[in-house]
């Protein structure tokens, strides 16, 4: 194992600028690490070799002629498929998009360059970030690096696979629904899904708009709050990115928060191992008791609008999901409606002479059936005597569920919950059915609904040796609460997690 | 509210969603959506009588921009991935008289 691909971004990007390291071989170490294992991980669409080459060798004469090369300089990172870039193809994992090439780059990820970052390549992901594993892509299955018959989560499950196979040094992902810290939470690395706004989605190809948020994927907390600090802030060309100024993420990230407040929401732990596995509820004990010993008072708050209800028969159901759905497949039908094969994108090679047909056609030989399933249920949902049941009443559902967040928050600094039901499942075990599938995301959906900044951070192995998750969760735009409080559990209770595979 | 999900309502989103189905495709979606709309009535628990829709996250309000010309595609970018053009055109199969 090479010793560069060790190192977290913040260690990689110190060597550089001393010189110990330069960025070539640090970009080369990763193609090294990308030759060697991604044939078995599968975590990248497509990688960049000779521009990233390019890319480092400049950043080095910038560094021997004196200049800054930024806070990422020369630091190899991953990019999810659903970010545009002017290079290479952007296919959100969908054959609809097998050959795309974006005119313009996403403002996340020219933040990223302009830092110093190198764009190793396109991380696959569920088709247009729909799904819960990553089997929804369009282009291969990404193996999970601590158990290859095992899913990585989705739908960045791609970005975390690449930093937990030391693929990259870290990655960028979107979150729509869980879609960063669950991955993050299978593969054991920190994900971090930022307040609503606070990241540009100027070019972020669009699922759920009022929910998608693009985010970190990192070896450890202090990665998380120096790759948000380069993306966040305000973008001119994304009117619905906050104009709050944002705060240096870095400068108190190694100071404990004296008597941090953790609220634990008694829905959050229900008495279902399908639900809450026996493993993971002990874990998250563990770390419960560890923040005990660091003086952190621990409070009990309640979220009834987000609970985790079991039926008789083990089924898992929640209002959060259910409003959730409803949300998210409404705006997927409405942001999918410009996927019409005239401007961009597959078009049937059959000869049509009418336009629908050609939509129609078109559409179905290349959207995979997830997409199809809810496209479908959004305009279902949306359409003429349906829209007051469902898609307003989910819309005052998740007023109801923010409101619970701001009360739990006059108890308390940050929430604390697991991030996923189980440690990572296998492949096939929840295709048949989308509602399981769907219930992936019980303890991240809420957040994305109520618009809060979320974290997953890994604890420790399951008895079968596979990463778990702990969610904490702020208040708006107070990620650099949520950085702090991560901080402290992991400095103090170091979790340390190397895939097999990568020390073998 | 419970809703009965069959083939021809299927057919029927299916359309309206401008996606064709195989019969095997709306075999599986009959009983796939009926399962996801019980889920989804789910919400019929819950009194929302004087709750206010919420649409948005973090709710800003009259975002304006500054009304000043800026660069933007040229027609070959803007064509660049158009799967038929002709001149600076999309290309369409015929939207008159054809078709539903």
């Amino acid at each position: 194992m090479s010793a560069i691909t060790d190192l977290t971004a913040a260690q990689l990007a110190a060597s550089i600028v001393a010189g110990e390291t330069s960025a070539v071989e640090a970009t080369q170490a990763y193609l090294d690490a990308i030759a060697a294992r991604d044939g078995e991980i599968q975590a990248f669409n497509e990688t960049y070799p000779d521009r990233a080459l390019d890319r480092a060798k400049q950043l080095d004469a910038d560094r021997a002629a004196g200049k800054q090369i930024g806070p990422l300089g020369g630091v190899p990172v991953a990019v999810k498929d659903n970010l545009c870039t002017t290079y290479g193809r952007t296919t959100c994992a969908s054959k609809y998009l097998a050959d795309f090439r974006a005119p313009y780059t996403a403002t996340a990820v020219a933040k990223l360059q302009a830092a110093g970052a190198v764009v190793l390549g396109k991380a696959n992901m569920d088709e247009f970030a729909m799904g819960s594993s990553t089997e929804n892509s369009g282009m291969h299955a990404t193996k999970n690096p601590w158990d290859t018959g095992r899913v990585p989560g989705g739908s960045s499950g791609g970005s975390a696979a690449a930093v937990a196979g030391r693929l990259c040094a870290a990655a960028l992902g979107s979150d729509t629904g869980g879609s960063i810290r669950q991955p993050a939470a299978f593969c054991g690395v920190v994900g971090c899904k930022p307040t609503y706004g606070r990241v540009s989605r100027y070019g972020l190809v669009a699922f759920g708009s009022s929910l998608d948020q693009i985010g970190p994927l990192t070896r450890d907390v202090k990665d998380a709050a120096l790759l948000t600090n380069v993306i966040a802030g305000h973008d001119p060309a994304d009117s619905t990115s906050l104009p709050n100024s944002v705060p240096d993420y870095l400068a108190q990230l190694d100071e404990p928060i004296k008597n941090l407040r953790i609220g634990l929401p008694t829905e959050f732990f229900p008495d279902s191992a399908e639900a809450l596995s026996p493993d993971t509820r002990a874990a998250i004990g563990k770390a419960i008791d560890a923040y005990k010993a660091m003086d952190a008072d621990i409070v009990e708050v309640s979220l009834p609008h987000s609970r985790i209800d079991v039926a008789a028969d083990g089924a898992i159901s929640s209002f959060a999901v259910s409003a959730y759905y409803i949300v998210c497949t409404a705006e997927c039908s409405s942001n999918l409606a410009r996927f019409d094969s005239v401007h961009y994108g597959h078009r049937t090679k059959d000869a049509v002479d009418d336009i629908v047909t050609m939509y129609s056609r078109s559409r179905a030989e290349s959207l995979g059936e997830e997409v199809k399933r809810r496209v479908m249920l959004g305009t279902y949902a949306l359409s003429s005597g349906y829209y007051d049941a469902y898609y307003n009443k989910a819309l005052k559902v998740r007023r109801l569920i923010a409101d619970d967040f701001k009360s739990a928050f006059r108890k308390c600094d940050v929430i604390l919950c697991p991030t996923t039901p189980t440690p990572a499942f296998r492949f096939g075990e929840k295709t048949a059915n989308p509602i399981e599938m769907y219930m992936a995301d019980i303890y991240t959906i809420s957040l994305n609904l109520a618009g809060l900044p979320g974290l997953s951070l890994p604890v420790r192995l399951s008895e079968s040796g596979l990463p778990i998750g702990m969610q904490l969760i702020g208040p708006i735009l107070r990620e650099e609460i949520l950085f702090r409080a991560a901080r402290m559990y992991e400095t103090t209770n170091p979790a340390n997690l190397v895939p097999p595979m990568v020390m073998t | 509210m419970s809703t009965h999900i069959d083939a021809d309502l299927v057919r029927h989103i299916g359309k309206l969603s401008r996606i064709e189905l195989t019969d095997e495709e709306v075999t599986a979606f009959v009983r796939q959506f009926s399962d996801v709309l019980e889920a989804f009535g789910k919400l019929q628990e819950l009194d929302t009588e004087n709750i206010e829709p919420m649409a948005h996250a973090v709710e800003l309000q009259n975002v304006f921009a500054d009304d000043t010309p800026r660069p933007s595609l040229t027609p070959d970018e803007a064509l660049a991935n158009a799967p038929d053009r002709v001149d600076d055109f999309f290309r369409v199969p015929k939207v008159i008289g054809g078709g539903a």
